[in-house]
């Protein structure tokens, strides 16, 4: 089977944002990056695919150069081979952009099963999967917890909210955007890390004509729509503060 | 126009159908609503939809759609949208319209905006606010293309019982065919896992748990004060994702609903998928080493620092009080 994941680069979550002069964008040279975590759960669950059927894993990503952090820790993990879609352009970019960029990359290959997490961390659009599936004309289904292979296709646990879920059959090439926690994450070994540096990383131009579906027109810290009182002191007399207003403020004890 | 999608399940309308209409009225300014509902021939959503302030309620029905499936889905509503030539197509950021709605936008070329939890302005004027960054930051944005622009709007960001009620709008049923040789997924019925031994919804206090306790081995420091408090404990996600607590122990858009007297929330940084789990709560308490943490917006007692300090502490001081 080949099967591909699309990757994604994003901020670490202990990262404090700052915004560029204009606020229309956050300053890339302060912040640091990790692998989008749903992106790696799909990951996780190609190496899994791999591994019981046999066949291929191409990671597939589309961003500025910064991007190959997250691309050679995904070959550290196990993955084959990957195809980056390189541009400056595609830091900002929209959910529309990146997966007209992603399928003009991916269009060749005919994988048999594309992965891409259920959304990213930063712009969190829960969108660029489910438009790659339409521009490769692959069927799709979203929020998937669990994969079994048949013959010609897959059947795949949707989740529903409230604790429900949907069993759906598809058939082959088709695409699934992962929940985390489908599975339990492996990390680089040594060895891989080593191996990932011989593994073949294709850079690409994106294609000409990629166009924005929205612009953002001012980015901010949220408001606070609660009153909340912050409780400042040692451990011992912040505790004993919040206990006191609990009991005589809130009334909850 | 504005054209609403009104979720249904099996026939009964989804409460967030309401929600989507109320944003949609924000949003229409002078222009009129319409609705449309997919589901089985007959199905009650369409009779409940026509207590809103619309124009006309769309009821697209087919044996076919009692099961929901994305291809029908894109494909009906496909014809419907191209017919009906709104300005605007609405909908709640449910789990189905994150599977559909972007193809059915993509397949249409039109820009789609996902997850809005507020409208600035009216029609073609309006700007759309929206998360990133996990809810660290906020972000306004426009839309780029023709119209039709698809809109999604959060969950709980819009009250349903804000949405104007009219005096009874039309009902249109109308019989749609679905080539079933179109339809890629075979659905299956929906189930839910094993009944949940623990009812979360109906506990007076709860201690909840996030990525600051950084180790299984951890949790006693927060059962204990869970003890001590009288509280069930619960998590976020990534806690229950990691094997550290039961799924059935997960508070958000995945896990249960809850809305207790006390919500105790230990190292949740706060993302939206937990918050609209339990921002229902009366008195909402966020201990956190990020000062910045969104947790803090949607807490009425805040304490920024290390958990292993504090809570430990807190319960300290509430066994010194009992």
């Amino acid at each position: 089977m080949k099967i591909a994941v699309c990757i994604k680069q994003v901020p670490t979550r202990e990262w404090q944002p700052r915004l560029n002069e204009a606020r229309t964008w956050i300053r890339e040279q302060d912040a640091s990056f990790e692998l989008n975590e749903p992106d790696a759960y799909a990951l996780e669950e190609a190496l899994r695919l791999r591994e019981k059927h046999g066949g291929e894993v191409v990671v597939c990503a589309a961003g500025p150069a910064r991007v190959v952090q997250v691309i050679r820790e995904a070959l550290a993990r196990g993955a084959d081979r990957a195809v980056h879609v390189q541009s400056d352009a595609l830091s900002a970019a929209d959910a529309a952009m990146t997966a007209d960029a992603l399928a003009a990359a991916m269009q060749s290959e005919s994988f048999d099963l594309v992965l891409t997490g259920l959304q990213s961390d930063d712009q969190g659009h829960a969108q660029t999967g489910v438009v790659l599936a339409e521009r490769l004309g692959m069927p799709h289904t979203t929020i998937v917890m669990d994969i079994e292979v048949q013959d010609g296709g897959v059947r795949v646990k949707r989740e529903m909210e409230g604790g429900w879920f949907q069993w759906i059959a598809m058939p082959l090439p088709a695409l699934l955007t992962i929940q985390s926690g489908i599975n339990q994450l492996r990390y680089a070994t040594l060895k891989g890390i080593m191996a990932a540096k011989k593994k073949d990383v294709r850079v690409m131009a994106p294609p000409d004509g990629l166009v924005a579906s929205q612009d953002i027109v001012s980015l901010a810290v949220p408001a606070r729509t609660k009153q909340t009182q912050m409780i400042s002191g040692s451990p011992a007399q912040a505790a004993a503060e919040l206990v006191r207003r609990l009991r005589d403020e809130a009334r909850v004890l | 126009m504005i054209l609403v999608v009104a979720e249904q399940r099996e026939g009964a309308l989804s409460r967030t159908a309401w929600e989507a209409i109320a944003a949609a009225q924000v949003l229409a300014g002078a222009m009129p609503v319409k609705v449309v509902t997919l589901g089985p021939p007959g199905s009650a959503a369409a009779d409940a939809l026509a207590a809103a302030d619309v124009v006309e309620v769309v009821s697209a029905e087919a044996e076919a759609l009692t099961q929901y499936a994305s291809d029908a889905c894109v494909a009906v509503l496909r014809d419907l949208v191209e017919h009906e030539a709104p300005a605007f197509v609405v909908l709640s950021h449910t789990y189905q319209t994150r599977d559909f709605a972007p193809a059915l936008a993509a397949r249409l070329r039109k820009p789609m905006l996902t997850d809005v939890v507020a409208i600035h302005g009216t029609g073609a004027d309006a700007t759309f606010a929206r998360p990133m960054f996990q809810g660290k930051l906020v972000a306004e944005v426009r839309p780029r293309g023709d119209a039709p622009v698809f809109v999604s709007v959060q969950v709980g960001a819009f009250r349903g019982d804000a949405a104007r009620r009219g005096g009874g709008a039309p009902v249109r049923r109308v019989p749609v065919t679905v080539d079933a040789a179109a339809v890629r997924q075979r659905p299956e019925a929906p189930f839910q896992e094993a009944r949940q031994a623990v009812d979360l919804g109906q506990a007076e206090r709860i201690v909840s748990v996030g990525r600051g306790i950084k180790s299984q081995d951890k949790l006693p420091v927060a059962e204990r004060l869970a003890t001590a408090l009288g509280a069930e404990l619960a998590a976020s996600r990534p806690i229950c994702d990691s094997g550290w607590l039961p799924m059935e122990r997960q508070v958000g858009s995945s896990g249960q609903t809850v809305a207790p007297k006390l919500y105790v929330a230990l190292g949740i940084s706060g993302a939206i998928q937990h918050l609209v789990g339990m921002k229902g709560s009366r008195t909402i308490v966020a201990i956190n080493k990020d000062a910045d943490a969104p947790i803090f917006e949607v807490a009425d007692y805040g304490i920024v620092g290390d958990l292993f300090d504090l809570v430990p502490a807190i319960t300290t001081e509430l066994e010194k009080k009992s």
